[in-house]
């Protein structure tokens, strides 16, 4: 029986939600934001999040390695954003109309090739007890870290890196602002594009891995519930800058975690409402920060919501 | 035999362009017929043309943008193949563009070290600022690097423009209309400083313009092109004026500016303590007390960037008031549709494509926008396309809109016809307020004399005209008052008649 730390277990219940809940939103978020910065929007990560996560863990459980696993689901995310870069890259194809039949012929597939692996438990991946000085259960379950979840914030920092300080992100710039400009420096938009859709669809597909392979840690088909959308959401939220994609990941893991936390020091009215807790904090920021007069400014030039 | 480039690397001289029977035909329309052109090298050359003689397409052939359906091009006597941009590059040919090729988001830093062509996989930017401080040292002019370009002014980022062909090594420049954003002043430095490079050999210049005073005192040689058509040219000192614009126009009239008829009118605007936010949302912009007469014209001056555009938006309901008040005919107005037709309100803003059209839908629909829902003093509710093509038939004729049909987006129009169409558009019927911005901004003199014509004319039938415009010869043409806006306020009040055009310029810049 763990001791009673009373009201301090709502923090805590939030920092470790952050921590376990926003792995996945870090990865779709920072991918997506890749490739929006090259220019196009890919809604289907919804898709490659589901069929990531169904074959990391069944590549896990027939091989033994949640890493092998994890690996499998990155390829597969690969190949949905090099369908996706592909398709969009044929004249007249809307990328969002696309995204949207690839969102659903991902997590159809997945289901279809996900039956068999309902029953059977696969190997998850290894987390680190950062908690371990502490005596409290409490503060031990919640600073147990994934290592997928410190490689997703070194992932945002170095995303932003490269965005700024390299070739390869110069012109994925270029290509999202500026067709012509790109065309003018003698950039291949669609293969930059097609590259930065592929690179944002393997991230997608870890963070699927994350899930079925560690939390919630099993596969079943109710098991993204619309996350991969959410995340491409959080991109816009942060204003295509992926170490702002890290702290919305943060803030909305830790939104999430409120309901579940306060009904576990026994806050049971408005249950649903906090549950819709990180969708009012997302749609309360967003109004605060828009303006009447002015674009966003942040937004890459050629992604064809903005255009 | 066709050669391609040997060296990587550009020369580091001057290089001499040769076309030869360039011929290009788009389906059944040739746009540029056995066109052959030399240019030696070091020498500063002008292409001349009105607008859609084909000076656009003969450089794009020459840059790899386009195909030639036929026809050669030789660089140093060599022939060579352009098959895209990058080749023309790499034989040393850039181009500084009519429209802005920056990445708007990208800093001028940024943009100008990824335009180059041996980019390194990691970016020291430490090492690219130290030299690209050492290049903007031995540049006649600088722009400040680490701003986004996207907030830079025009004229700022046409330098930018060129400095980045300079920092990239070109050897063969084109260069479309690149003076049409600066202030005379930046326009005779800019051109002052490629004409330095030329004679000194390091440089050879293809411009496009329709400005003659820039051919005479910079360029050297001349060539005209007319419907595709090499027409003649040769050396800039043994041609004048008027034997370049017959060239240019073969036997067309010219419209005649109309004659100003005094007029004594009544205010029909005011603008009293109007105060909004500049684009920038850092600056203010205020107008404190602004009057327009029916039957004046006002001409609103001022450098690009100091708040004539936000006027412009003010006026036309694009930027809210934050304080103050804009007044027709003594009752407020904010600029909505139903104030717009009651009191007679009509609106031509810059870049019409952007901020009066709708791009993809057809010319006879972009002309039918201010009537389509409105026919004899009654809404209407259904589409009526036989009023419709007729409306546009009339005006498309009367204005001599050059469109292949009704039926044509407006977007595929050439720049001066797009201002044709929405001129006849906002010009049919009573017009008692009229709002210009830039009307003539990028196109050829005769649609120019033309639209300055309609201009004048509405104000001759009485109409209250409000004319913003960077083009100083424009304004002084055109109005009966002049005003003069710096820094996002009116600064300078003067009649035209007998206007100091030093004193007006004095206030452009800055000087009060």
């Amino acid at each position: 029986m763990s001791e009673d730390i009373g009201l301090w277990g709502v923090p805590l219940a939030i920092l470790g939600g952050a921590i376990r809940v926003s792995t996945p939103f870090i990865f779709v978020s920072t991918g997506e934001c890749l490739t929006e910065r090259s220019g196009r929007i890919n809604l289907g990560l919804e898709g490659t999040l589901v069929f990531g996560a169904m074959s990391g863990y069944a590549v896990a459980y027939h091989t033994g390695s949640p890493w092998l696993g994890t690996l499998a689901a990155a390829f597969a995310g690969l190949l949905f954003g090099l369908l996706h870069g592909v398709l969009c890259s044929l004249p007249r194809v809307n990328d969002i109309a696309i995204g949207i039949a690839l969102m659903i012929f991902g997590t159809g597939l997945a289901f279809f090739f996900g039956k068999p692996y309902v029953q059977p438990v696969a190997p998850h991946l290894p987390a680190i007890p950062l908690g371990f000085w502490s005596p409290l259960p409490q503060v031990q379950a919640a600073l147990n870290v994934n290592v997928l979840f410190l490689a997703g914030i070194a992932l945002a920092f170095a995303t932003a890196w490269m965005l700024k300080n390299t070739r390869i992100g110069l012109t994925i710039r270029v290509a999202g602002d500026s067709a012509d400009a790109a065309r003018a420096l003698g950039i291949d938009v669609n293969r930059v594009r097609l590259w930065s859709t592929a690179a944002g669809g393997a991230l997608a597909g870890i963070g699927g891995a994350y899930l079925s392979l560690y939390y919630p840690g099993s596969w079943n088909e109710g098991i993204s519930s619309g996350q991969g959308l959410m995340a491409v959401a959080l991109v816009i939220f942060a204003r295509w800058n992926p170490v702002n994609c890290l702290y919305a990941s943060l803030l909305f893991g830790g939104a999430g975690a409120l309901g579940p936390a306060l009904q576990s020091v026994g806050i049971t009215s408005g249950y649903y409402l906090f549950y819709a807790a990180p969708y009012v904090l997302t749609l309360g920021f967003l109004v605060a920060t828009s303006s009447r007069t002015r674009a966003l400014p942040s937004a890459p030039g050629e992604l064809s919501i903005i255009k | 035999m066709r050669v391609p480039a040997l060296d990587p690397s550009p020369p580091q001289h001057a290089i001499a362009v040769e076309t030869l029977g360039m011929t290009m035909r788009f389906g059944s329309f040739t746009a540029l017929k056995d066109v052959s052109i030399r240019i030696p090298a070091g020498s500063f050359h002008v292409l001349l043309g009105e607008n859609g003689a084909g000076k656009s397409t003969l450089v794009k052939c020459m840059m790899g943008f386009y195909k030639p359906t036929s026809g050669q091009m030789t660089v140093d006597g060599r022939e060579v193949a352009v098959p895209d941009p990058r080749a023309a590059h790499d034989l040393g040919l850039g181009m500084v563009y009519q429209h802005f090729t920056l990445v708007p988001s990208l800093t001028a830093a940024e943009n100008l070290v990824i335009s180059r062509k041996d980019v390194p996989a990691r970016i020291d930017w430490e090492k690219e600022r130290a030299d690209l401080a050492a290049f903007m040292t031995r540049m006649p002019f600088s722009v400040p690097l680490d701003v986004p370009v996207g907030r830079l002014a025009a004229g700022e980022k046409q330098k930018l423009e060129l400095l980045k062909q300079l920092y990239l090594g070109r050897r063969f420049l084109i260069l479309d209309e690149p003076t049409s954003v600066l202030t005379p002043a930046e326009a005779d430095e800019l051109l002052g400083m490629v004409r330095g490079l030329t004679t000194d050999g390091t440089l050879t210049c293809l411009m496009i313009s329709h400005k003659f005073r820039e051919v005479t005192a910079f360029a050297d040689e001349v060539s005209v092109l007319r419907r595709g058509e090499h027409v003649g040219g040769g050396k800039v000192a043994d041609l004048s004026t008027a034997e370049m614009a017959a060239m240019m126009i073969g036997e067309k009239e010219l419209v005649r500016p109309a004659a100003r008829l005094a007029v004594n009118g009544k205010p029909v605007m005011t603008v009293s303590g109007a105060k909004a936010a500049d684009r920038s949302g850092l600056k203010t912009i205020e107008i404190g007390d602004l009057k327009v007469k029916s039957g004046e014209i006002v001409g609103l001056a001022g450098i690009s960037g100091n708040g004539q555009m936000e006027l412009m938006e003010i006026l036309s309901g694009q930027r809210p008031l934050m304080e103050g008040a804009i007044k027709v005919c003594g009752l407020p107005f904010h600029a909505t549709r139903s104030e717009a037709r009651q009191f007679n309100v009509r609106y031509l803003p810059e870049e019409p494509l952007r901020n009066a059209c709708a791009p993809k839908m057809s010319v006879a629909e972009n002309i039918f926008f201010r009537d389509f829902d409105f026919a004899g003093g009654k809404p209407k509710f259904w589409l009526n396309g036989r009023r419709m093509a007729e409306l546009a038939a009339r005006l498309v004729g009367e204005y001599k809109v050059k469109t292949a049909s009704l039926a044509t987006p407006i977007a595929a129009l050439s720049g001066g016809n797009v201002q044709r169409a929405v001129l006849s558009r906002e010009l049919n019927g009573a017009v008692d307020l009229l709002l210009i911005a830039n009307p003539c901004f990028g196109l050829d003199f005769s649609a120019v004399a033309e639209i300055r014509t309609r201009i004048m004319a509405a104000r001759n039938a009485g109409a209250a005209v409000l004319l913003i415009s960077e083009d100083l010869d424009e304004i002084l043409e055109l109005s009966d008052r002049i005003l003069v806006m710096s820094e996002g306020r009116i600064v300078f009040e003067t009649p035209a008649a007998g206007a100091d055009i030093g004193e007006i310029g004095k206030h452009m810049a800055g000087h009060h």
